[in-house]
C-alpha cells in the first residue's frame, strides 16, 4: 500500500484517521428524525391491510374520531381529491398512497390517523373499521406469468397480463450457437430470496407546512434529499407546491442500505396532512411496520447455463430470470436500467458469448426491488455467475482456484470491454485470488479437506472473485426519473485557513465527514480536521443524487478533488502576487507554493486564504471557493477475492464459517480504517443473506418473517472472525484513483459462503444450495444422501 | 408496537401485591422483568387492566445454599445467575441454561421466576427446573406453599399460580457427588428461541452407574415436561454412545413439537434426539470429572 503523502496533522489520502462523525453517536448526541420535536406537532398512525389483495367495502372512521385527541382519519377517498391517491415510482410505474379500491399486498398503507399523541393515533388506528372483500391471491412469479393468470393491475387499462417488463441484452442467437456445439453444459435453477434491509432506524419523517408563506420543510430519511425535492415539486404542484419552498433536511441516518431510497406512501401521507391541516406531522414506522411495508430486495430466479471446454476453458453464459417485483415496479433503478446493473453478470472471466433476459412479474407482495448495499441487482448477477463457475468446476472436477486462474481477464487486458457492453477501467483479477490463496493457506486447508474427507468430516471452502460496477453517472446513460446521476461539492475557504465543504450525496453511516474532509486536505493541505462537512440540508447544500450504488466517492468525491483544484487554481494566482513572481515559477508541495529555486520562499493555503479576504490582487474576485458537479467519465469497477472456510455439523445442519478472507481492490484508498470497516460490516450483511435472512410468504400472502423473532438478522455471534488484506489498482479515469467499496462485501460474501457449503457437500453429488443456507436445509441434504449423525 | 392503555401500581410488599392482584383477579397481571409480558402488550396481542410491578418489594433477588438447596429469589435476574461463580462452579447445567436465554440485553432485565410463571414452553428454564427437581415458593392470599416444578406446568402459558399468587422463591436440591448436567440449545441465532434444546442431569454410582437421571426438553412440546421413558432407559447402566443415544431417540418420539420457521416437525424431533444424547453426554463427563 502506498504511503500517505500527507502528515498524520493533515490527514490526506491514506490516513486511517478516527471518524469525525463518531464522538456524536457514541455519546448519544446524533439526531435523527424522531429526535426532532417541532411545537404544535401532531402524530401520525397508519392502518395497513391484513390482507394481500382485498377490495374495500368500506372504511369507518367514526369511532376513531370521536377517541379524544384523534384530529383526522385520511382515506383514499382524502387524498383523491387532490389527485394524490396514487403516486409515480421510481420506475415510473405507480403505487398507491393510499388505496380508493382495492389493496394489492398485506401490510398496505390503508388509512392514516391524526393525533395529538403518538399512543392516541394507535389507538385511533386500532379504532377504524375496515370492511374487506377477499380477492384471488398470486404470490408465485411463475404463476403471475402463466397464459390466463388473474391480471392484478386492473387499474392500468392497457395491461392485459401481469409482466411488469421484459428485458434482455447480449446475442441471443450467437449464444445459443455456443451453447449448441460446446463439449460441456452445465444449468442451475439459483434463487435468491427476497430479502430486506432492516436498518436499525426505521423510516419517518416529519412534514412541516406552513400556510401563511407556503413553505413545506421535510425532515426525512432520505439517501437522496434533492431529488425528493424535486419529485414533490413534480408531482404536488398541482396543489401549490413550489421547489424555492420546499426544504428536504435528511439528518442523522441510521442505515440506509438501499432502503431509503424510495419515497414510500407514508411520506406523502404526512405531508398531505401537513398541508391540509398546517401543522406539523411526524410518522415513524414501527419494526414491524418497517419490514413488512417498506422495500424488498432481491427475489431473483436465475435459471443460469454455462458452456466451456473440457478443458475448463469458458464459452459462453445464459441466465433467465423470473424477477418477482411485487404489485408495482418501484424498483430504484437509474431509468435505462429496468433490471439494475444485472448485466455485469459475465464477471471476471473471457467469454466468447452471453445473453440474459428477465420477465418482470406483478405478484400480491410489497413493492420495492432496492439495490440492498449493492449498485443495482448487481449481488443477483455475481451470485449467479460465482456459482455456475464452481458448477463448472464440480463437473470438469476442477479445483475451484484454478478453472478462475484459467479464465480471469488478463490485467493487459484493461481496459475491457466486456460482452454486455461495459468497459471495465481496471483490474489485477490473478493478483488478488493469489494473494488470498496465499493468505488463508488454499492447498494446506484442501489437503486439510481430503483428510476429513476420510472421517466423514464436513468441511468446505468457497471462492468468490467478483467484479463490481459502481459510481453512476456517467450522465449520458444515467439518470433517475430524468435527473442525471452527476453529484456535486463545493468548499469555502475560511479566512484563517479552515473550511466548510458541502455535497450532494448523504451519509448514512459511510463516515463522508471524514473522508470528504480528507480528499481536501489532500488536495490543498488544510488538516482535515479543520474542514467541516455537511450534507441533506437542500437548502444549503448543492444539487446531487444522493449516497446508494457505491457512488459517493466516485461522484461527489471526485467532485471533492475537482474543486480543490479550481481553488489551488486561483490560490496559485494569489500566491505569485504575495510573493511577486509569476505563476509558472510557483510548484504546489502538500501545503503550499514555493518558489521554484527558492525554498524558502513560499506562501502556505493558510498565508494564501488570508490574503483571498484581506490582501487579494486588484482586480481578482474576493474569497476563496469553488463548487464542482463532477459527470464521471465511467463507471468504477472494484474486485476482490473472498475465501471462505466452513465447517458443518452432520448432527444438526449448521454450518459454521471457521475462516473468511476477503482481498479486496478499490483503487487508492482515501482511509484505510473506514474501507475496513465498510468491508467488515459488508460482509457481514453477506453472511446475513447467505445463511439467515430471508422474507418469505405464504400461499395467500402472509408475510412470515414480519418481526425480528423471524426476520434473522446475524449478529456478532453468528459473525466470525474477518480477515482482510487490498490489492490497489488504481481507476484510471477518477481524479484520485478511487473506486466506490461500500458494497463490494455484500456482493461478494454470499456466493463465497454458498460456494463453501457446496464443496462440504460435493462429494455426495451436492451442486447447488439456495440460500439461505439454513441448518434444516442442510440436515435435509444430509439425511437423503444419508450421512446425517 | 405500542399497547393499549393500562393502569400501573408498584407495591413494596408481597403483602401488599397480593391484596391487588387479589382485588382485579382477571384483570391484574404480575409484571417481573417485563421482558416476555411487555412485548405481548406492546404487539397487542394481550390487554391487562393493571400491571402489579414487583421491581420495588425489597428482598426478591438473591442467590444462595441453605439447607441443601439453592434458593434463587423470584426477580433474580438471569444475568446475576449468568455471572455468578456458584452457579458456574456447582450448577453447569444453570449456567449453560441462562447464558442462551435470549441475549445479554434482556438478561439484565429477565428474571427466573418470570421465566416459569410465564409458562411458555419455548422458555429455556423449565426444561432445566425439571430435571433439578426444582420447587417454586409462592404467595397468595392464603400464604405460602410449595410446588414441586414437576406440578407446576399446566398447559401452554398456563401453570398452577393463582392469578392472585405470586412466585417468589426457586429452590435446587443440591446435587449429590458424581453428578453431572448440561443444556444444550439449537438456536437459528442468539436471541432466538430453542428450534430444540435438551437438559440433562446425571448421578452416576461409585462403579459408574446411571443412578439417577433427568432428562427433558425445551420447545418440543406443549407443555414442558420430562422425558420419562428415556430416563427409565438410562437407570441402572453404563453410559456409552449407544445407550445415551437411545435415550435421546426415547425422548424425542416422546416429543410432540409443532412446525413453523425453525423447522418442520420431522427435523425438530431429530434435533431433540441429536440434543439430547449431547446432552447427556456432558452432563456424565461432568459427573465423572468431579
Amino acid at each position: 500500500m502506498p504511503q500517505p503523502r500527507t502528515s498524520k496533522e493533515i490527514s490526506g489520502m491514506g490516513h486511517s484517521m478516527k471518524r469525525k462523525e463518531d464522538p456524536r453517536f457514541i455519546r448519544g448526541k446524533g439526531n435523527y428524525v424522531d429526535d426532532i420535536q417541532l411545537p404544535g406537532m401532531l402524530y401520525m398512525d397508519i392502518v395497513r391491510s391484513p390482507f394481500a389483495h382485498a377490495r374495500i367495502k368500506s372504511i369507518n372512521s367514526e369511532k376513531a374520531l370521536k377517541i379524544p385527541g384523534v384530529l383526522a382519519v385520511i382515506t383514499g377517498e382524502t387524498l383523491k381529491q387532490y389527485n394524490l391517491h396514487w403516486m409515480p415510482t421510481l420506475s415510473s410505474d405507480t403505487q398507491m398512497v393510499l388505496p380508493v379500491e382495492k389493496v394489492m399486498c398485506q401490510a398496505q398503507e390503508v388509512a392514516a390517523v391524526i393525533a395529538t399523541s403518538r399512543y392516541i393515533a394507535a389507538d385511533g388506528v386500532e379504532a377504524v373499521e375496515v370492511e374487506y372483500e377477499q380477492l384471488p391471491v398470486i404470490v408465485d412469479p411463475h404463476k403471475a406469468l402463466e397464459p390466463g393468470a388473474q391480471v392484478l393491475r386492473t387499474d392500468k387499462k392497457d395491461q392485459k397480463d401481469n409482466l411488469a417488463f421484459h428485458w434482455e441484452a447480449g446475442d441471443r442467437a450467437a449464444t445459443e450457437k455456443v451453447f449448441a456445439e460446446a463439449e460441456v453444459v452445465v444449468k442451475e435453477e439459483i434463487y435468491l430470496p427476497r430479502i430486506h434491509v432492516a436498518s436499525i432506524e426505521t423510516c419517518g419523517c416529519i412534514a412541516d407546512f406552513d400556510k401563511v408563506d407556503g413553505h413545506l420543510t421535510v425532515y426525512m430519511t432520505t439517501q437522496a434529499p434533492h431529488a425528493v425535492r424535486t419529485v414533490l415539486a413534480l408531482v404536488a404542484g398541482h396543489v401549490g407546491l413550489s421547489e424555492e419552498k420546499i426544504r428536504v433536511i435528511s439528518p442523522d441516518i441510521g442505515g440506509g442500505f438501499g432502503g431509503k431510497v424510495p419515497v414510500y406512501p407514508g411520506y406523502v401521507i404526512a405531508i398531505a396532512a401537513s398541508v391540509v391541516i398546517g401543522k406539523p406531522v411526524k410518522w415513524i414506522e414501527d419494526r414491524m411496520e418497517n419490514l413488512q411495508a417498506d422495500s424488498f430486495a432481491r427475489d431473483y430466479w436465475m435459471t443460469t447455463e454455462m458452456a466451456a471446454k473440457k478443458d475448463g476453458t469458458m464459452l459462453a453464459l445464459r441466465i433467465k430470470t423470473v424477477a418477482d417485483h411485487g404489485y408495482t415496479n418501484a424498483s430504484a433503478n437509474p431509468s435505462k436500467f429496468p433490471a439494475g446493473l444485472f448485466s455485469i453478470c459475465t464477471g471476471s472471466y473471457v467469454l466468447q458469448q452471453a445473453f440474459t433476459e428477465m420477465d418482470a412479474a406483478y405478484t400480491n407482495k410489497p413493492p420495492g426491488g432496492v439495490a440492498y448495499r449493492c449498485s443495482f441487482r448487481v449481488t443477483e448477477a455475481v451470485h449467479a455467475v460465482e456459482r455456475i463457475v464452481d458448477v463448472l468446476a464440480q463437473k470438469l472436477k476442477m479445483d475451484p482456484a484454478a478453472i478462475r486462474l484459467k479464465n480471469f481477464i488478463q490485467p493487459e487486458q484493461f481496459p475491457y470491454k466486456s460482452l454486455l457492453g461495459w468497459e471495465y477501467d481496471s483490474g489485477d483479477y490473478p493478483k488478488a485470488l493469489k494473494l488470498a490463496m496465499k493468505n488463508i493457506g488454499y492447498d494446506e486447508l484442501r489437503k486439510e479437506q481430503a483428510e476429513k474427507r476420510k472421517r466423514g468430516e464436513l468441511m468446505g471452502i468457497g471462492i468468490c472473485s467478483f467484479t463490481e460496477i459502481v459510481g453512476a453517472g456517467p450522465s449520458k446513460t444515467f439518470d433517475i426519473l430524468g435527473i442525471k446521476m452527476f453529484d456535486s461539492a463545493e468548499i469555502r475557504i475560511h479566512p484563517t485557513g479552515k473550511a466548510i465543504a458541502r455535497f450532494g450525496t448523504k451519509s448514512q453511516g459511510q463516515a463522508h465527514e471524514t473522508t470528504y474532509a480528507q480528499i481536501i486536505a489532500e488536495e490543498l493541505g488544510i488538516p482535515a480536521a479543520h474542514i467541516q462537512v455537511e450534507e441533506g440540508d437542500t437548502d444549503t447544500a448543492p444539487y446531487g443524487l444522493g449516497t446508494y450504488a457505491s457512488r459517493s466517492t466516485p461522484t461527489s468525491g471526485a467532485a471533492a478533488a475537482m474543486a480543490a483544484r479550481k481553488i489551488r487554481e486561483k490560490a496559485k494566482k494569489i500566491a505569485a502576487h504575495l510573493l511577486e513572481c509569476a505563476e509558472d515559477d510557483l510548484v504546489w508541495e502538500v501545503n503550499k507554493f514555493t518558489v521554484k529555486g527558492a525554498p524558502t520562499r513560499s506562501k502556505t493555503i493558510q498565508e494564501i486564504a488570508f490574503a483571498a479576504y484581506t490582501n487579494h490582487p486588484q482586480g481578482m474576485e474576493a474569497g476563496l471557493e469553488a463548487t464542482f458537479y463532477y459527470d464521471p467519465p465511467n463507471l468504477t469497477f472494484p474486485f476482490g477475492s473472498y475465501i471462505c472456510v466452513v465447517d458443518i455439523d452432520r448432527g444438526t445442519g449448521m454450518v459454521k464459517v471457521r475462516r473468511f478472507m476477503a482481498v479486496d481492490d478499490c483503487g487508492n484508498i482515501i482511509n484505510p480504517m473506514v474501507v475496513d470497516g465498510q468491508i467488515h460490516g459488508g460482509l457481514s450483511q453477506g453472511l446475513a443473506p447467505a445463511l439467515y435472512e430471508e422474507m418469505p410468504y405464504d400461499e395467500n400472502g402472509n408475510n412470515l418473517a414480519g418481526s425480528f423473532m423471524d426476520y434473522l438478522v446475524p449478529t456478532s455471534m453468528e459473525t466470525p472472525n474477518w480477515e482482510t488484506d487490498k490489492t490497489v489498482t488504481p481507476c484510471p479515469h477518477h481524479p484520485f484513483g478511487a473506486k466506490g467499496v461500500g458494497e463490494s462485501a455484500t456482493v461478494g460474501a454470499p456466493p463465497a459462503i454458498a460456494n463453501a457449503v457446496v464443496d462440504a457437500l460435493s462429494h455426495l453429488g451436492v451442486t447447488h444450495i439456495d440460500i439461505p443456507i439454513t441448518p434444516e436445509r442442510v440436515w435435509r441434504i444430509l439425511k437423503a444422501k444419508g450421512v446425517a449423525q | 408496537m405500542i399497547p393499549s392503555s393500562f393502569d400501573y401500581v408498584s407495591p413494596t410488599s408481597i403483602a401488599e401485591a397480593v391484596a391487588l392482584l387479589a382485588r382485579q383477579p382477571d384483570g391484574a397481571k404480575v409484571l417481573s422483568g417485563g421482558q416476555s409480558l411487555l412485548p405481548l402488550l406492546k404487539l397487542r396481542l394481550g390487554q391487562v387492566e393493571k400491571l402489579v410491578d414487583i421491581g420495588r418489594i425489597p428482598g426478591l433477588e438473591y442467590l444462595k445454599e441453605e439447607g441443601g438447596m439453592l434458593k434463587i429469589g423470584g426477580r433474580t435476574r438471569e444475568a446475576a445467575l449468568e455471572h455468578s461463580a456458584l452457579i458456574a462452579t456447582r450448577y453447569p447445567i444453570l449456567h449453560d441454561t441462562v447464558r442462551v436465554i435470549a441475549d445479554p440485553i434482556v438478561r439484565n432485565l429477565a428474571t427466573v421466576g418470570g421465566n416459569l410463571a410465564h409458562g411458555d414452553p419455548g422458555n429455556d428454564h423449565p426444561a432445566t427446573m425439571l430435571v433439578l427437581g426444582a420447587q417454586v415458593v409462592v404467595v397468595g392470599p392464603k400464604g405460602e406453599r410449595v410446588i414441586p416444578i414437576d406440578q407446576f406446568f399446566r398447559g401452554l402459558f398456563a401453570t398452577a399460580l393463582e392469578p392472585d399468587e405470586i412466585l417468589t422463591e426457586i429452590r435446587v436440591p443440591t446435587p449429590p457427588s458424581r453428578s453431572g448436567g448440561a443444556y444444550v440449545k439449537l438456536e437459528r441465532k442468539v436471541g432466538d428461541y430453542a428450534t430444540a434444546a435438551a437438559a440433562a442431569q446425571v448421578t452416576l454410582s461409585a462403579t459408574g452407574v446411571i443412578e439417577r437421571a433427568g432428562l427433558a426438553l425445551t420447545n418440543v412440546n406443549p407443555v414442558p415436561q420430562r422425558a420419562a421413558a428415556a430416563e427409565k432407559h438410562l437407570i441402572g447402566k453404563k453410559p456409552d454412545a449407544a445407550l445415551l443415544n437411545e435415550a435421546g431417540r426415547l425422548a424425542a418420539e416422546a416429543s410432540s413439537p409443532n412446525a413453523d420457521r425453525r423447522g418442520q416437525v420431522d427435523y425438530k424431533k431429530e434435533m431433540a434426539r441429536v440434543l439430547a444424547a449431547r446432552a447427556l453426554q456432558i452432563a456424565v463427563d461432568r459427573a465423572g470429572g468431579r
